[in-house]
């Protein structure tokens, strides 16, 4: 079995604020995330597929394939974008680096047929870095 | 637990099946198809899962594995043409999925003893591309 992981990255700005919660509320949870310009990251994203070798190619990952969902599915709509502003999945969300996970992983797994129609490769995991010291991780199968 | 040791070595390859057409090979591995090859700076992790000696406290003594490590892997790997210089790799495409199956290959007889066994070998042909290696168990759903 093999598991092959490619890197990526984007540069997006963001505002951490809930609708759910009062100004004041969201100046305590999210402290200096809260200023109201926002901010922003360079996003180090990790996608990990695996699957059997082809015999063919000797490959379990058609690495272009992979770099071109990756590429429509999340750099370009995300990179040099304000989260809050540009991603619909944002509104009213806070997009704290849990749920930019989450919708990157959702976004990769639903249009994961359109680049591989196969059995295999699956994906298998996404991890995304806010920065170096920040690192978030989830399986494929954590999404329903 | 899991112990991880790290090796390096600079090589050349060309991806090319003679088994596709000129046309399929440029589709599939791109410029990494070139005739005359290319090379990289490869990194590869090499991963023991194993209990410690109860006395010596070790899974496996570092040295011992840097040294199986330098012969066994740096040792025919570094400063090669992998093509033409590394077998299995005059038959076998020298993609990074084979470059981990073939380190494992070598690997796995030297450090699996009693408890322990080899885990992983992670190849990165850049440090944006790895290949994680887990033996030849099949894939499950």
């Amino acid at each position: 079995m093999f598991r092959v992981t490619r890197r990526y990255g984007f540069a997006a700005s963001h505002r951490l604020d809930t609708p759910q919660l009062s100004a004041g509320e969201n100046r305590r949870l999210y402290g200096k995330c809260n200023n109201p310009f926002g901010h922003g990251h360079n996003y180090v994203v990790e996608v990990s597929a695996r699957g059997p070798i082809d015999p063919r190619t000797g490959r379990a990952v058609d690495v272009e394939a992979l770099d071109d969902l990756v590429r429509r599915q999340v750099i370009e709509p995300f990179d040099h974008r304000n989260l809050n502003e540009d991603v619909n999945s944002f509104q009213g969300l806070p997009p704290t680096s849990e749920n930019l996970l989450v919708e990157i992983c959702r976004r990769l797994k639903r249009n994961w047929s359109s680049a591989f129609p196969g059995e295999w490769p699956r994906l298998e995991k996404v991890r995304i870095a806010e920065t170096a010291r920040n690192i978030f991780e989830m399986e494929s199968h954590e999404i329903g | 637990m899991l112990i991880t040791r790290r090796v390096e070595f600079s090589a050349s390859h060309v991806c090319r099946s003679p088994e596709l057409s000129a046309e399929e090979n440029a589709r599939i591995y791109g410029p990494a198809a070139n005739p005359h090859g290319h090379g990289h700076n490869y990194v590869v992790e090499v991963t023991v899962e194993g209990s410690p000696d109860p006395v010596t406290g070790m899974v496996l003594d570092l040295k011992e594995l840097k040294e199986i490590l330098d012969r066994d892997v740096a040792g025919p790997y570094d400063h090669r043409f992998l093509n033409y210089e590394v077998p299995p790799f005059d038959r076998v495409v020298p993609t990074t999925e084979n470059v981990a199956r073939d380190i494992w290959q070598r690997l796995e007889a030297r450090v699996s003893s009693g408890g322990r066994r080899l885990r992983a070998v992670r190849v990165h042909e850049t440090p944006d591309l790895y290949v994680d290696y887990f033996g030849e168990q099949p894939c499950s759903a």
